[in-house]
């Protein structure tokens, strides 16, 4: 006998002459207390993410890239990690292909094998785009894929985010009804509200553990 | 590495339990330490669940949500089997430590793997993985800073959720000195920043990468993990092998039964609304993908766990989220600390859980550690009766060893032939008038043949004497007498 065929069996046994219990989820729980009015989504999601350290700026589809040419510059952040061929990417290829000085562009378009070294050590900044956020929690979802791989999120030091302002669910409830997750979830799906942390020491907050040490979230208006 | 590393998992020897809680109690600095992170992990959790009605319905829907899950284990792990491969992800099932080490080391060697890098897993200490592997020559370092913090102390986790929550940041800083050779600095932020630059490193390097799993979810074949830090993504998304161990009670039907479950876990824990980030693995990388491992490997442990589900009231222990929010609210947690219990899981969900994943023969003190007071199952987010689940394990304690139905492993570990014959001599008295009233006569008239010495009891207290005159008899007395 296996270990799975044991298993199984014992637990068969244990159930024997019961019945499932039935599945009484009560939907109105997990969303009513959790359900904001548009305008306030916005609010609600920005308070709870820079409480947690996130900068959030409010931009738009055509002057975002200005944003995060200043901010890189502030911080004096030469290069920034894109998709290249995703929408934000080619917007930002479009936007400083002409135009000299920095921050430079940096491609993520090979397998990550090709250039760990570099993703690890000089990568200081990257932007991604997300799939929507949830105001109830405070959390960008992200759902990388081929263009736009999982290690972007991860590893640079500061991670710029892009966030549709009409993609701002109420709760995660909702946010799964929406996008129809139990359909089919991808290989990596992610929520992250804020940048990494730990209280590991005496309850300490400290950012920047081993993820980001700083987030930043553009929020565009599109509605 | 000291001799901590080598806390036994699976004998725990008596009086040990004991005599290492006495210790700790007379440790101020531990107990200052444990008061007051305890205290804020109180008042945090409060905070965020201050709406009662709120948190009362969600704490029933949670246990509902663990309570069906449990239902019908088997066919959703069969189910979560199905999906993950047909995901692509690879599931392994053992019912023993041993079996459970011994896949992951298979699957190591097959990738010549000589570095392991590990995030956060309680079942990985069940199975004691960092020595067993260390032994064949696999190194498996953690990365969760407060289980690395302790790996380098030698020591193991004294709570679930915050490893290293005993020690304060003078000893981290002393430890990170002398092991580490950084300057001494008791600056948090300082301290992380070392860990952080340490063990990205370590990400780098890493042949494979090992996590544990909050909830497995059979719909769709999703591990699913939370955790602040990001070394949880790390491990599962930088090196090119993933394994997730996980035990075999750690699966819920529908992704939707997360929501609930989710935010009971967090604000539980922590007292966070959600935790930095939250990690739905559901397949390895996909031939088109450009990072991820190339390979997931999930293990089910049972290790005890389908004793506990064998019984209708102790399967409830199963429930559990590991939240630790029952140790944060303990009396007795609080003041010995997690390392006096021994066991990889301390506090109230260890003093129930423990019994059935080394036998109570290597747990007999563990449920008697308890107060009763309470506090666990009014803070539990899944409702678990550990009270109630304390005071059966203290009766298939002293049960006969030979009783039958048998149970539990271990059972009738305190069982004594003497205190058996007391209790039988104490119940005819008791059920007897007559017999009653000759003994206390007897007991009062001949006071002064009470022994001085009754066990423990007198160890600490004056040893009792019948007064000499029992109240029935006053009363008696006193009635006749104002007639």
């Amino acid at each position: 006998m296996s270990a799975r065929s044991n298993i199984l069996a014992k637990l068969r046994k244990s159930l024997d002459n019961t019945t499932p219990l039935p599945d009484d989820y009560d939907v109105e729980l997990v969303t009513k207390p959790w359900s904001y009015p548009l305008a306030e989504r916005i609010t609600r999601l920005r308070t709870l993410m820079e409480a947690v350290h996130t900068e959030t700026y409010l931009s738009t589809q055509e002057e975002w890239h200005t944003r995060v040419e200043q901010i890189l510059n502030e911080r004096h952040i030469g290069r920034l990690l894109i998709a290249p061929t995703t929408p934000y990417g080619q917007h930002l290829i479009k936007q400083w292909q002409s135009r000299n000085g920095t921050p430079t562009l940096k491609a993520y378009d090979r397998p990550i094998e090709e250039w760990k070294a570099e993703l690890f050590n000089d990568t200081p900044a990257s932007l991604t785009g997300t799939l929507g956020a949830i105001a109830a929690t405070g959390s960008l979802v992200l759902w990388p894929n081929t263009e736009e791989p999982r290690l972007m999120s991860l590893v640079p030091p500061l991670h710029i985010a892009l966030l549709k302002a009409s993609e701002i669910a109420d709760n995660f409830y909702t946010f799964q009804e929406t996008h129809r997750w139990r359909d089919g979830m991808p290989t990596n799906a992610l929520l992250i509200s804020g940048p990494s942390k730990t209280a590991d020491i005496e309850q300490v907050l400290a950012y920047g553990a081993h993820g980001p040490k700083d987030l930043i979230v553009m929020i565009l208006k599109d509605a | 590495m000291n001799q901590m590393t080598l806390i036994p998992i699976t004998q725990i020897p008596e009086p040990a339990f004991k005599e290492r809680a006495r210790q700790a109690l007379n440790d101020d600095q531990l107990r200052r330490n444990f008061r007051i992170a305890m205290d804020s992990l109180m008042t945090k959790r409060l905070a965020v669940m201050s709406d009662t009605d709120e948190r009362e319905r969600l704490r029933e829907m949670g246990n509902h949500v663990r309570a069906r899950a449990l239902s019908k284990l088997p066919d959703l792990l069969e189910k979560l089997e199905d999906n993950l491969t047909r995901n692509g992800i690879h599931v392994h099932w053992a019912e023993t430590v041993d079996e459970a080490n011994a896949i992951v080391e298979s699957i190591a060697k097959a990738h010549q793997a000589k570095r392991l890098i590990k995030g956060k897993s309680m079942v990985s200490e069940e199975m004691n993985m960092n020595h067993v592997l260390g032994e064949h020559g696999i190194e498996c370092l953690e990365s969760d800073m407060g289980e690395y913090i302790i790996q380098l102390a030698g020591q193991k986790p004294s709570h679930i959720i915050m490893p290293a929550i005993h020690m304060n940041a003078g000893q981290v800083a002393s430890l990170f000195t002398k092991t580490l050779g950084t300057e001494y600095t008791t600056d948090v932020d300082e301290l992380i920043q070392t860990g952080r630059r340490v063990l990205r490193q370590k990400f780098f390097e890493a042949d494979i990468g090992i996590s544990g799993v909050n909830f497995a979810i059979a719909e769709t074949g999703t591990l699913l993990l939370v955790e602040n830090e990001g070394n949880g993504r790390m491990s599962t998304a930088v090196p090119p092998v993933h394994i997730a161990v996980t035990g075999i009670e750690k699966v819920v039907e529908n992704l939707r039964d997360v929501v609930p479950l989710l935010s009971l876990l967090t604000r539980s824990a922590l007292g966070q609304p959600i935790t930095t980030y939250v990690n739905m693995i559901s397949s390895p990388r996909k031939s088109n993908e450009l990072d991820g491992p190339q390979e997931v490997h999930l293990v089910l442990l049972d290790n005890g766990r389908s004793q506990a589900f064998a019984d209708g009231e102790l399967r409830q222990t199963l429930n559990c989220i590991r939240c630790g929010a029952c140790m944060n609210h303990c009396p007795v947690y609080t003041r010995i600390g997690g390392h006096a219990y021994g066991t990889v899981y301390p506090g109230p969900i260890g003093k129930i859980i423990s019994p059935h994943l080394l036998g109570l023969e290597n747990t007999p003190d563990h449920p008697s550690a308890s107060s009763l007071c309470g506090a666990c199952e009014e803070v539990c987010p899944v409702k678990i009766p550990i009270p109630s689940l304390l005071r059966r394990l203290r009766e298939e304690n002293v049960k006969s060893p030979e009783a039958v139905p048998y149970r539990l492993r271990g059972q009738g570990s305190k069982f004594s032939s003497k205190e058996r014959m007391a209790w039988k001599v104490w119940s005819k008295l008791y059920a007897s008038p007559t017999l009653y009233r000759s003994f206390v006569y007897l007991a009062t008239r001949f006071r002064s043949f009470t022994p001085g010495k009754a066990g423990p009891w007198t160890e600490h207290h004056v040893a009792q004497k019948p007064a000499a005159r029992s109240l029935h008899e006053l009363a008696r007395e006193h009635l006749e007498e104002s007639q």
